[in-house]
């Protein structure tokens, strides 16, 4: 096992590269699903606050 | 046609579309050949000895590493080597620490000055590796092939 | 089929499509992923010349090659949607941008992080280098462009223009390695004859390229829904589909 994480002495090389890979796969992956709920919660609100306006006039 | 849009507008804006693309494709291969040696990152033992490359400021040499050329000195970091690009050789002098990928046969690409006596000094050397990828026992078996073919033709130049 | 495409050039349809696909791709992304980690990792022999350092390849081929699928399907979208002003197009090319600038960067850094112990450099200004760091420079621009202007559909001809420009630096990028010499190697995969690599090594190599690819589609689908939702703010359809839900 150790052996394994040690990568022929280029631990430090291949470690980084996959740790960035998944990183920033995984930041790309999250980014619109936050994205798409926090728009989905501002247009609930905007959607309510314009038919209250709409039935108090 | 089905796939050319039938509005005129469209096929208008098609065909300016067409004609931005294939002038700029155009323009852009007409500068990298006219900058074709500003392009190429290094110049070949054969392009150093006819002259090509700069006589009195750094550039960079490409090429392999010959077999049996490599001499390291005892006392320091200084390496002796020549680099050959299979038709010329030029002797490479350099001291410091060599890449890991760095070994006789393998392309490198060195930074230097060529010395009046013609040996080039380098200031860094950076190995270049080829595009093959295998596990050691498949080349070990390629090379077993080859050396039990080489006595009875001439030996075969990788490329 | 053609009415097929013509339903899903309609913001509408084209939101429920991909929100129908995208678990599926998920899933897919998921299995294809750990595979080609498994194989890469652990099955994978090591190479003869550069011993275990050669497996970040899995990780950064196919991001190098993901950098230059997106920038076309970015620019094709976008061409599509400057000649047939069609919104959905618009979208597309939109959100592909980011995606296609997280690849081209991710190749760009394990490159350097591959290159630093096999050539003994992080960085060199050759052709194949510099050509793959004008392409993320043409994705910044395009994202950078796009949120300057105001007007979606002003931003969106604009940013169609730029990437039409800049899609003459793919066959750069693919070809600079035996244009011009270059420290870079040729290419090993798409050779003429066959690939110059061994049966156990290509196969984790493909996995992951299709991981990366299915992955693309799974996070473009993503964002085109959530920029559809912004974009039609007022229709109808979304105001249905926002207030149902809750």
């Amino acid at each position: 096992m150790s052996e394994f994480l040690h990568m022929g002495g280029y631990a430090f090389y291949v470690w980084t590269s996959y740790g960035l890979a998944l990183a920033i796969l995984l930041w790309q992956l999250l980014a619109p699903l936050r994205q798409h709920r926090q728009l989905l919660a501002r247009l609930r609100r905007k959607y309510r606050q314009s038919s209250q306006a709409g039935n108090k006039s | 046609m089905r796939l050319l849009p039938k509005h005129p507008q469209r096929r208008k804006r098609l065909a300016l579309i067409s004609l931005l693309i294939t002038g700029i494709a155009a323009a852009v291969a007409l500068a990298s050949v006219a900058l074709k040696e500003n392009i190429n990152l290094f110049f070949s033992p054969s392009q150093i000895l006819s002259g090509e490359a700069p006589k009195n400021h750094s550039f960079r040499l490409g090429g392999m590493v010959e077999e049996g050329s490599v001499k390291r000195n005892k006392n320091n970091l200084e390496v002796y080597f020549e680099v050959t690009d299979t038709v010329k050789k030029v002797p490479v002098i350099y001291t410091g620490i060599l890449p890991d990928l760095f070994r006789e046969g393998q392309g490198i690409v060195a930074q230097g000055k060529v010395r009046e006596d013609g040996v080039f000094i380098a200031s860094e050397v950076l190995a270049k590796h080829d595009e093959n990828y295998m596990p050691p026992e498949a080349a070990q078996a390629i090379k077993d092939a080859q050396a039990s073919n080489a006595p009875a033709t001439t030996p075969i130049k990788e490329n | 089929m053609w009415s097929f495409f013509h339903r899903l050039a309609s913001p509408k349809h084209f939101y429920a499509f991909a929100g129908r696909l995208i678990p599926w791709l998920g899933w897919i992304t998921l299995l294809l992923m750990l595979a080609g980690l498994y194989t890469g990792l652990f099955v994978a022999p090591t190479d003869y010349q550069q011993g275990e350092s050669y497996r970040i390849i899995f990780v950064h081929v196919p991001a190098a090659w993901m950098s230059m699928f997106v920038y076309m399907v970015m620019a094709i979208s976008g061409g599509i949607g400057l000649v047939w002003k069609m919104k959905m197009a618009d979208i597309v090319a939109a959100s592909a941008a980011p995606i296609g600038a997280a690849f081209t960067f991710l190749a760009l850094v394990t490159g350097s992080l591959w290159g630093k112990p096999m050539w003994g450099t992080w960085w060199i200004w050759d052709a194949r280098l510099t050509s793959e760091l004008i392409l993320l420079f043409l994705y910044l621009g395009f994202i950078a462009l796009g949120s300057a202007i105001e007007d979606k559909r002003t931003a969106a001809n604009a940013c169609a223009v730029l990437a039409l420009v800049g899609l003459v630096n793919i066959p750069i990028i693919h070809y600079s390695v035996e244009w011009w010499n270059t420290l870079h190697q040729g290419s090993t995969v798409t050779r003429f004859d066959r690939p110059a690599m061994a049966t156990s090594m290509l196969i984790p190599l493909l996995i992951m390229f299709l991981a990366y690819k299915i992955y693309f589609f799974l996070v473009l689908f993503m964002r085109t829904r959530a920029e559809i939702l912004d974009r039609e703010r007022n229709t109808g359809w979304v105001k249905q589909l926002v207030t149902e839900a809750s």
